[in-house]
């Protein structure tokens, strides 16, 4: 059984996203012959002469309409290498917080840029998004080639334009491969028509890149969903059970580790790792477990188990990079919850501290920051959490802000100066 | 330092794994949760994985059946001896009753799918569950495919796929207002054929429906309705022995049989895998109706 890639889409509006991904689950053998036949039907009722693929994944009745995609869409299709889940993302400007939606859990980020075109602000736009949210891979589809006679000269100045876009933005080794998703070039079989590029399709660029992370590279971190504590319910042989419930979010834990539990610091030992198919001698990200411990500390959800090797600082400040999600303007002052692992704790923001200039690709200075801005804030928290640069961990440095009155999320946040590390050179 | 050899779980394991979190978050942080089974194979799923989320604690919510009255003997069988196996609670709301009494019309294509959401709605509100778990899977359907893991519902129960949630790394965000409440789907990531190469793996015992067996079916719309109290051939509709399964099980007047020789779940994970059409497209009469169909259909809160 092979293992699970997770994409993203991105792109401009117009760039031929929705095609492209149509592509990859028809060429694929992905899509199945009655989805197919609807989509022939209705092409044909709109007088085209070919089906049109993006009507396979555009799912809304506006969309359809509109003939642009609103949401993200999630395809699943697999090959005969690896299963993935595909995040089809909308390249409208109003819809950049779906992009930051799909590449939150995305191994690697498909954007497409039209060769005619060439780099447009949204491209820049997803470069900074895929690079804040450290997804571990770019993908760039120079799409349409066939609309400039499958030109070599054009694919190297985009290609040219999309690196030092790039490099700008803090990502390296960004792919590229010339594709046409309409006629199928390159998508998923190497294209006769672009004798000059020698490199892979995109589909054997995507199976051959290595998901997210090397989760047992880094230290252990077990954000506690929920105490198990049957006392009763379970029989006589449980009643004094009590583990501790929750998803691996970083790391290797085995059973005698020494651990320590975040806020309050104290210390233990893993006695034992539970599953409902029995004991194990050690898990890893990101299996969810249960894990028993030697001491009888005082553990509830929100908690934190790390490993005492490596034991992060409670703080109750924290700065950080957020992607501003909401139609209400952010300024200082403005009191919010924040989510950190399964800990939700209250917020002020004490501090709005500039927001990204994509053109620029550095900070500006600024006080507010408005719905698809990018920016960096200083917040003070009414309880501590074991904040951790997102730059060293996506699972322990990824924050969310919530509106504390009707529950709306606001932001994608990012403990420490994400930004700044990739866009201030 | 010695280098750890790098691990990484099959994808199965990976999706048992999320759904796991899933369901222990919403227990977490939901007063009232709800899980909705109605003995079709993906809450059968979403069932187990509740069992394994909380060993050795009994599932710590009751289940609820939508019910259109139009069952299979064997379904409902089946739906009584899981929940007593495993001490749940059982609620139903019942589209009969609302027929009976006068709050539902029955159709005149005599389908009762459409006729759940009221049913559905006024059971959540009665029982002021806040959280419900469905089995919808994102590879079923396009409307589905837009769908977040944790999707708030207004006070009409109302879906609005335009205005979303965006979702972020695992970080689920179920808070809601008094009368709001959140539809959770566990399953959102896996596909027909993951369904049922983990029904393989855990040895998950399903409805006898499921597996080839003969039966007396007649043909409507390219379909094979079995025969009986919900579904009777017209006078140009000959009944037939065949030998079926059926891949989904819903509203015995509208849900089809396909021809099938898959006797074990391997066979059916074989028949899967090689398979052209869609479930939905291939057993469901209702879906077949608009391309916006079951997009309506959510909207106004059907699951």
């Amino acid at each position: 059984m092979g293992t699970l890639l997770r994409l993203a889409t991105a792109g401009s509006v117009d760039d031929g996203k929705s095609t492209l991904v149509g592509r990859l689950l028809y060429d694929s053998k992905s899509v199945l012959a009655d989805q197919f036949d609807a989509v022939e039907r209705v092409s044909r009722d709109r007088g085209l002469e070919q089906a049109d693929l993006a009507l396979l994944t555009d799912g809304l009745r506006s969309e359809r309409e509109q003939g642009i995609t609103i949401d993200v869409a999630y395809r699943y299709f697999a090959t005969a290498e690896r299963s993935f889940i595909l995040a089809d993302c909308p390249g409208h400007v109003q819809y950049t917080r779906n992009t930051v939606t799909g590449a939150s859990t995305a191994d690697v980020v498909v954007l497409l840029v039209d060769a005619r075109k060439g780099i447009q602000e949204q491209t820049r736009r997803h470069l900074a998004v895929s690079s804040l949210l450290r997804v571990p891979h770019v993908v760039v589809v120079v799409n349409k080639i066939d609309l400039v006679d499958y030109d070599e000269a054009t694919f190297d100045t985009v290609s040219a334009q999309v690196n030092a876009s790039a490099t700008a933005l803090g990502l390296s080794d960004v792919i590229t491969v010339p594709v046409s998703a309409l006629a199928g070039d390159n998508v998923v079989t190497r294209s006769e028509r672009t004798p000059w590029y020698d490199g892979p399709s995109l589909l054997e660029v995507l199976e051959q890149l290595s998901p997210a992370g090397e989760p047992q590279s880094e230290p252990l971190r077990f954000p506690v969903q929920l105490v198990i504590r049957p006392q009763q319910a379970a029989g006589e042989r449980f009643r004094d059970y009590r583990g501790y419930a929750g998803q691996i979010a970083s790391g290797l834990v085995r059973v005698g580790d020494p651990v320590t539990v975040l806020p309050s610091g104290r210390t233990s030992t893993v006695a034992g790792i539970d599953t409902a198919d029995g004991e194990l001698l050690e898990a890893y990200a990101p299996q969810s477990v249960t894990l028993r411990l030697d001491d009888d500390v005082d553990i509830a959800r929100g908690d934190l188990i790390v490993t005492s090797r490596s034991v992060p600082t409670p703080t109750q400040d924290v700065d950080g990079t957020v992607a501003w999600l909401s139609d209400r303007e952010l300024r200082a002052g403005a009191k919010v919850l924040l989510k950190h692992g399964t800990r939700t704790v209250q917020a002020i923001v004490k501090q709005v501290g500039g927001r990204l200039d994509l053109d620029a690709a550095r900070l500006q200075p600024a006080e507010t920051l408005g719905l698809n801005d990018i920016g960096h804030v200083t917040l003070r928290l009414a309880a501590p959490i074991a904040a951790e640069e997102y730059l060293h961990s996506r699972a322990a440095g990824a924050f969310l802000l919530i509106d504390a009155h009707d529950g709306a999320t606001l932001a994608a946040g990012m403990v420490g100066d994400a930004l700044l590390a990739t866009a201030a050179v | 330092m010695t280098t750890v050899e790098t691990r990484r779980l099959t994808h199965l394991e990976w999706l048992e794994s999320e759904s796991i979190h899933i369901i222990r978050e919403v227990v977490a942080e939901f007063e009232r949760p709800v899980l909705l089974f109605s003995g079709g194979k993906d809450s059968v799923v979403m069932l187990h994985l509740a069992v394994k989320a909380f060993w050795p604690t009994p599932v710590p919510f009751p289940v609820l059946h939508v019910d259109t009255g139009h069952n299979f003997p064997e379904v409902i069988a089946y739906r009584d001896a899981t929940v007593e196996r495993l001490g749940l609670r059982l609620e139903v709301a019942s589209v009969q009753d609302y027929i009976d009494d006068g709050r539902l019309r029955e159709r005149a294509d005599g389908t009762r799918n459409p006729l759940q959401t009221q049913p559905l709605l006024d059971a959540i509100e009665g029982h002021k569950f806040d959280a419900v778990f469905g089995g919808g899977r994102r590879d079923e359907e396009k409307a589905r495919a837009k769908e977040r893991i944790f999707s708030l519902r207004d006070e009409f129960g109302q879906w609005d796929p335009r205005n979303q949630r965006p979702e972020l790394w695992n970080l689920y965000n179920g808070r809601h207002t008094p009368g709001q409440h959140v539809r959770v789907f566990p399953l959102s990531n896996w596909t027909e054929l993951d369904i049922w190469q983990y029904i393989g793996h855990e040895k998950i015992e399903l409805p006898p429906l499921y597996y080839a067996h003969d039966r007396e079916v007649f043909e409507r719309d390219g379909m094979l309705l079995s025969v009986g109290e919900f579904a009777q051939p017209k006078d140009d509709e000959t009944v037939q022995t065949r030998t079926v399964r059926y891949r989904t099980v819903g509203d015995m007047s509208c849900t089809g049989a396909v021809e099938s020789p898959a006797v074990t779940v391997e066979d059916v994970i074989a028949e899967v895998a090689a398979t052209r059409v869609t479930e939905r497209g291939a057993t469901r009469a209702d879906d077949r109706i608009s391309e916006a169909a079951m997009e309506d259909r959510k909207k106004e809160g059907y699951f």
